[in-house]
């Protein structure tokens, strides 16, 4: 599904490279998790496979269901079904949540030639998946995000997803700032949305969500690169004994 | 040119009417007033980022491409329309004026008769406002205006009345001076739309009694030759309140002054504008607020989005009186620049004298925010309905001072428009 080929990347303003050379084949049903130090590139390789801007590729390339994808702007990469849920989910005072998702899913749907859906279409099933997720009517009508605290933001991610129902999610650490309540909860969105057409790529620091979403292969990104890739068990050893072994290893 | 023959030379171009006693003297204080004074130049403190030769100049406007659409943006409200053509009041296109509640006169009517209840109210706020600040331009549409409506309020009125200037003559210049006054318990709601004139100068008196409401909307602009000089003049009295919103689409040259003061406890006025131009637009809000009794708020809010070489200017004031305790002053001025061409020049006074109010101003200056559009785009929204999105956004807070859902949309729609059209330019 996604076949990342000797990716390099630096960032636009400053001749800092970040990404240096990164190899990922993720198949269809698929569930990877990278996991690495900070500064490792992690959230970046999340930028770049997304569309920020920011960033030049100075060598490698992204290929998405077939197509080379790096130089597609983000709407048309959203469109083709690529999603990544924030790090840090942008609050945006005067726009609506509902206009924001309603908007956003009929963009993609008109994209791909797909009726757009009516409003009283759009609430019925947005009502239903923001139930599941236990977002109320309340959080729906306010502005994106604005006034949101870290839980709600990060169910509020997962509830775009849900909406957009994309084939590639990426998932910036997703965990970052959840109690574990809050973190189960996610986890069983992520879950929910699990099947044998949709990928994902889990980016975190620890273990604990990886106990609740199992991936297939976990990866082990230093300096740019992935040095190591294995089983979901892999995510105990570094939980167990840091990274300073694996990076001793690659060194 | 110097001060004083520029302004004799924009005197000699109209002549003076002959009316009533009342008119004739408060039009003579005026006319006294601006040639002791002169028209605005750019030395004037409050003249400097606005160009007034677009205003004072004696030479015709440059034709204006007219634009008859601009005339129906209310035309879904129910409500009661009067027509101004080029700056005449035109009665055949106007509805029945004998309404129950209202009364309504034209002012070159009203002006002629020796007790029309607006003998005391013409140019009377024209003329208290034009301390500390000189505001000349209203003088000169005082001293010559012969259009313009006398409107007295006498109770709830429920349909708003329209005021639709419709344009058609392509180097029209006009004076329009009107004089509300709504009575004590009584309502009503103004709108303004249509555009007026290639060049005019508008002035509104309107005096809110005890526990009255003044609601007014107002859609100017459009086409990028026009220019505009407008003065809006209230006095509030006692538990009465105002809300003005005006939306600004395009111009060469719109100044809109606001002077308000509020003369009674209680009372509340709301001023906000949204304004959008590109090339050439300059558009200009000057604001003077005076709380002169305790237990009054006020709020303005004005937002400007600016593209493609346009200028934005806001000189917002609030005077707090001695003695105008627990007075809620609020202001914010922003200016949103979609390219790097573009410049928000921003003013905003505060000046207080009672010791227990709340008062804030702030102004920003920005462009669109890169963060919420990467986010807006990654969901599949794309770059140009993202960027428009965050514009309307940017000027939510400015359309809600609107209180009619309605019109709310109609304004949300004009922008919408304006915003479509941009792309394709």
């Amino acid at each position: 599904m996604l076949y990342i080929n000797n990716l390099n990347v630096e960032l636009e303003d400053e001749k800092k490279k970040i990404l240096n050379g990164v190899n990922l084949d993720i198949n269809a049903g698929e569930v990877h998790a990278i996991m690495g130090p900070n500064g490792s590139g992690k959230s970046t390789l999340s930028y770049v496979l997304s569309g920020k801007d920011g960033y030049r590729v100075t060598e490698g390339s992204a290929t998405f269901e077939g197509r080379e994808i790096l130089e597609l702007s983000p709407d048309e990469r959203a469109s083709l079904g690529l999603f990544l849920a924030f790090q840090y989910p942008v609050e945006i005072p005067g726009v609506g949540n509902m206009t924001f998702l309603r908007t956003a899913l009929n963009s993609q749907r008109k994209s791909r030639g797909v009726e757009e859906l009516s409003a009283a279409e759009f609430l019925k099933i947005v009502r239903e998946k923001a139930k599941n997720l236990k977002i109320d009517a309340e959080m729906l009508k306010r502005p994106v995000n604005v006034g949101f605290s870290g839980g709600e933001k990060k169910r509020n991610e997962i509830l775009q997803m849900a909406m957009l129902e994309p084939k590639m999610c990426i998932l910036d650490e997703t965990d970052s700032g959840l109690d574990v309540d809050a973190m189960k909860l996610v986890a069983e969105g992520v879950n929910a949305l699990r099947s044998k057409d949709r990928s994902f790529l889990v980016i975190t620091h620890y273990q604990r969500l990886l106990d609740h979403i199992v991936p297939d292969v976990v990866h082990i990104m230093a300096d740019g690169k992935i040095i190591k890739s294995g089983g979901a068990d892999l995510a105990l050893e570094v939980e167990n004994n840091g990274y300073s072994d694996l990076l001793a290893e690659y060194n | 040119m110097p001060k004083t023959n520029l302004t004799e030379q924009k005197i000699s171009n109209y002549s003076f009417p002959t009316e009533a006693s009342w008119a004739i003297k408060s039009r003579k204080s005026a006319l006294n007033w601006l040639e002791t004074t002169g028209l605005p130049n750019r030395r004037d403190e409050y003249w400097k980022n606005t160009d007034p030769s677009y205003f004072n100049t004696i030479n015709k406007p440059e034709r204006n491409k007219i634009d008859y659409v601009e005339n129906s943006i209310f035309e879904n409200i129910d409500r009661i329309n009067i027509v101004f053509e080029d700056g005449y009041f035109n009665a055949s296109k106007s509805d029945e004026l004998l309404l129950k509640g209202i009364e309504i006169d034209t002012i070159s009517v009203a002006n002629q008769k020796d007790n029309h209840w607006s003998a005391n109210y013409f140019g009377v706020l024209e003329k208290s406002s034009q301390v500390p600040v000189e505001r000349t331009l209203a003088s000169l549409n005082t001293a010559f205006a012969v259009e313009g409506l006398a409107i007295r309020i006498t109770d709830k009125i429920d349909k708003p009345i329209s005021i639709t200037y419709l344009h058609t003559n392509d180097t029209s210049d006009v004076l329009i001076h009107h004089v509300i006054k709504i009575e004590k318990n009584a309502s009503v709601t103004i709108l303004e739309s249509g555009g007026v004139a290639s060049r005019s100068n508008c002035l509104m008196e309107v005096f809110v009694c005890e526990n009255a409401e003044f609601d007014h909307v107002r859609v100017q602009g459009r086409s990028h030759e026009k220019i505009a000089v407008t003065h809006l003049f209230a006095n509030l009295l006692k538990d009465s309140s105002m809300k003005s919103f005006t939306l600004t689409v395009n111009g060469k040259s719109i100044r809109n002054e606001y002077v308000v003061d509020i003369n009674g406890e209680n009372s509340k006025a709301h001023l906000g504008g949204a304004a959008v131009g590109d090339r050439g637009f300059s558009q200009d809000d000057t604001i003077f607020v005076s709380h002169n009794n305790p237990n009054c708020e006020s709020r303005q809010v004005f937002k400007k989005v600016l593209r493609n070489g346009a200028k934005g200017v806001f000189q917002g004031k609030i005077l707090v009186k001695d003695g105008a305790q627990k007075t809620d002053g609020y202001q914010i001025s922003q200016g949103l620049m979609l390219d790097d061409d573009s410049s928000f020049l921003a003013k905003p006074e505060l000046e207080i004298y009672a010791d227990d109010v709340i008062c804030s101003h702030g102004s920003t200056c920005g462009e669109i925010d890169n963060a919420a559009l990467f986010y807006l785009t990654s969901r599949g929204i794309p770059m140009a309905e993202a960027q428009d999105m965050l514009v309307l956004a940017f000027l939510n807070d400015a359309i809600e001072e609107i209180s009619d859902e309605s019109i709310r949309t109609i304004i949300g729609g004009r922008l919408k428009d304006w915003m479509v059209k941009r792309h394709k330019s």
